[in-house]
């Protein structure tokens, strides 16, 4: 396999050649700011079409501000602004022009807690389908079923579609989240540190999910579990202190990093 | 020496139990007031609850009769109050939790609505009777409804700005997450999950105009005869409990308390309600 590497300030990237890899979010000279505090520094790294990208590092390093930047999520709150450039294909989404709602229906978002609305399975799913399409009763109730079917849920809540979707286990209710973000056709996925709050069968259940899901979308997933950073990745990065330490792909990340501070990450020396 | 016998444990429990003394004692003292003022209405206004109560008007003094006028007065001036009021709290109090929650503007809103609602409703009663009474120059049931409703707004106001403020907001981010606008987010996420709060906010407004006095003497004043007319004068239970109870007839004292006994019970069962409420809001 050969390899090529090139650098950007404080990153060493490596990438295999011999992949034929598409960008589909690219972030360039990223900084962000709570109020006059620099959360993020500098940052440069890619998503790739149909690849898992896994962000990790110690509390606090940024990894979900970053994650929260790719949909404009930090907008609900003031005092919080990012500079620098973030292309999904080739919109740069940080303009001010950029619509918050079709960027979100086009980058959706699963959280560290299942979120479920407070309605019924049914109209958890069905409402965000409705919002973007106008659809007969009958295609919304496949769109549902497909969309319960990609989250491996469709066999457990088929008899229940009309209850309470907070009435389900939080292993259920966060496949719930999944399908309700699938829904919607997003073309990117954001993982949230998604099975923190899960058993381990629930959370074998949505690395799973994600790796079925990959073909199909460009995701990024925040884990503070290392194992399943090298589980569900394609490409790790490693963020500490508000920086990109190192990006590359995850085989090579755990095996052989670069930077000393990636080494001492992962063979948990601290953090 | 061991911790049981020293004499600073010693003077700790002499303390406490001193403490837990005072705190029964307290706490019975209050509570005596409020049963024996509750055993002196219940035992004053049952002998005289009766059909003829909610079916006849409010007589002369010596003759028979009930409280139709004012409790029909009552209830239409508490339903117009809430119909004016519920809205512009929720307005008002959405505003506060969703739109301008980081917004200097609502600190401010608070603060003024804080003073509102602990204002004493006598001054309500007079602000609407500079704003409404004098200006059409008579005492009026829309005058009545009105100052209700000033009382109403804040409570609502306060009510749905904590209940939206207790939603999570990362259930919020959530209705972002999938391109949610904010408005639909309100209407379709929010409200939902601050449902049963919200209700019970009114129903608390509505047991709070309820028994309101004050407000309704300076407004839609008292009228002995049915009249639903709310361009005048119409008759309310606090009104004609007022009126009835200090007047020297027995009679006239009877239907007074047994307009407070019926006042009561309707307080008793919208607490009743809410209380439900809010319980359904805790296990959903």
């Amino acid at each position: 396999m050969s390899v090529a590497a090139f650098t950007v300030p404080n990153v060493t990237h490596t990438l295999s050649k011999d992949e034929n890899l598409r960008e589909k979010i690219s972030i360039r000279d990223l900084d962000f700011f709570y109020g006059d505090h620099r959360a993020l520094k500098n940052i440069n790294v890619s998503l790739y079409q149909g690849k898992v990208t896994a962000f990790i590092g110690p509390s606090g390093c940024g990894k979900s501000t970053l994650l929260r930047i790719l949909n404009r999520m930090y907008d609900l709150y003031p005092n919080q602004r990012a500079s620098g450039h973030v292309r999904l294909d080739d919109e740069d989404i940080l303009l001010p022009s950029q619509d918050l709602n079709l960027l979100r229906a086009k980058v959706g978002m699963v959280f560290q807690k299942p979120t479920p609305f407070p309605m019924t399975i049914f109209e958890n799913i069905a409402f965000g389908i409705r919002l973007y399409e106008r659809l007969s009763k009958s295609e919304v109730e496949d769109r549902v079923k497909q969309a319960l079917e990609r989250a491996a849920l469709w066999d457990e809540v088929k008899d229940k579609l009309g209850a309470n979707g907070l009435s389900l286990s939080g292993g259920q209710q966060q496949r719930l989240c999944i399908a309700r973000t699938v829904a919607v056709r997003p073309e990117v996925i954001l993982f949230d540190e998604p099975c923190s709050a899960l058993d381990p069968i629930s959370t074998a259940k949505i690395e799973e999910l994600i790796d079925e899901l990959k073909d199909d979308y460009s995701i990024a997933i925040v884990t503070h579990n290392m194992q399943q950073a090298a589980r569900v990745s394609d490409f790790t990065a490693f963020m500490y202190l508000g920086e990109l330490v190192e990006f590359g792909e995850t085989t090579r990340i755990f095996t052989a990093p670069s930077d000393r501070r990636t080494q001492d990450y992962i063979t948990g020396r601290f953090g | 020496m061991n911790a049981s016998s020293s004499p600073l444990y010693a003077k700790r429990r002499r303390r406490n139990v001193i403490t837990i003394a005072l705190a029964y004692g307290a706490t019975g003292f209050g509570l005596s007031w409020l049963v024996v003022i509750l055993a002196v209405l219940l035992w004053e206004g049952f002998s005289g609850l009766s059909l003829a109560v909610f079916t006849e008007m409010t007589p002369p003094p010596g003759s028979a009769g009930g409280l139709l006028n004012p409790i029909a007065g009552s209830l239409v001036m508490t339903v117009i109050a809430v119909l004016i009021g519920t809205p512009l709290g929720i307005l008002a109090g959405t505003y506060m939790a969703e739109y301008g929650r980081y917004d200097r503007l609502t600190t401010i809103v608070r603060f003024i609505n804080d003073i509102l609602l602990s204002a004493p409703s006598i001054v309500v009663g007079l602000f609407i009777y500079e704003v409404m009474v004098a200006q059409m120059g008579h005492f009026s049931g829309w005058a009545g409804a009105v100052s209700l409703a000033v009382i109403v707004v804040p409570v609502v106001v306060r009510t749905t700005e904590d209940m939206l403020v207790l939603v999570p907001d990362t259930l919020r981010e959530a209705a972002a997450s999938i391109g949610l606008p904010r408005s639909l987010m309100i209407r379709r996420v929010a409200y939902r999950a601050a449902r049963a709060g919200m209700i019970t906010g009114v129903l608390l407004a509505v047991a709070r105009i309820s028994g309101e006095t004050a407000p309704l003497l300076f407004t839609a004043l008292n009228n002995q005869f049915w009249s639903l007319n709310l361009n005048a004068p119409v008759a309310s239970l606090p009104v004609v409990i007022f009126q009835f109870a200090l007047s020297p007839y027995r009679d006239w004292q009877k239907l007074a308390w047994t307009g407070a006994l019926i006042i009561t019970l309707a307080v008793l069962a919208l607490s009743i309600i809410a209380r439900i409420l809010a319980a359904q809001r805790k296990t959903s």
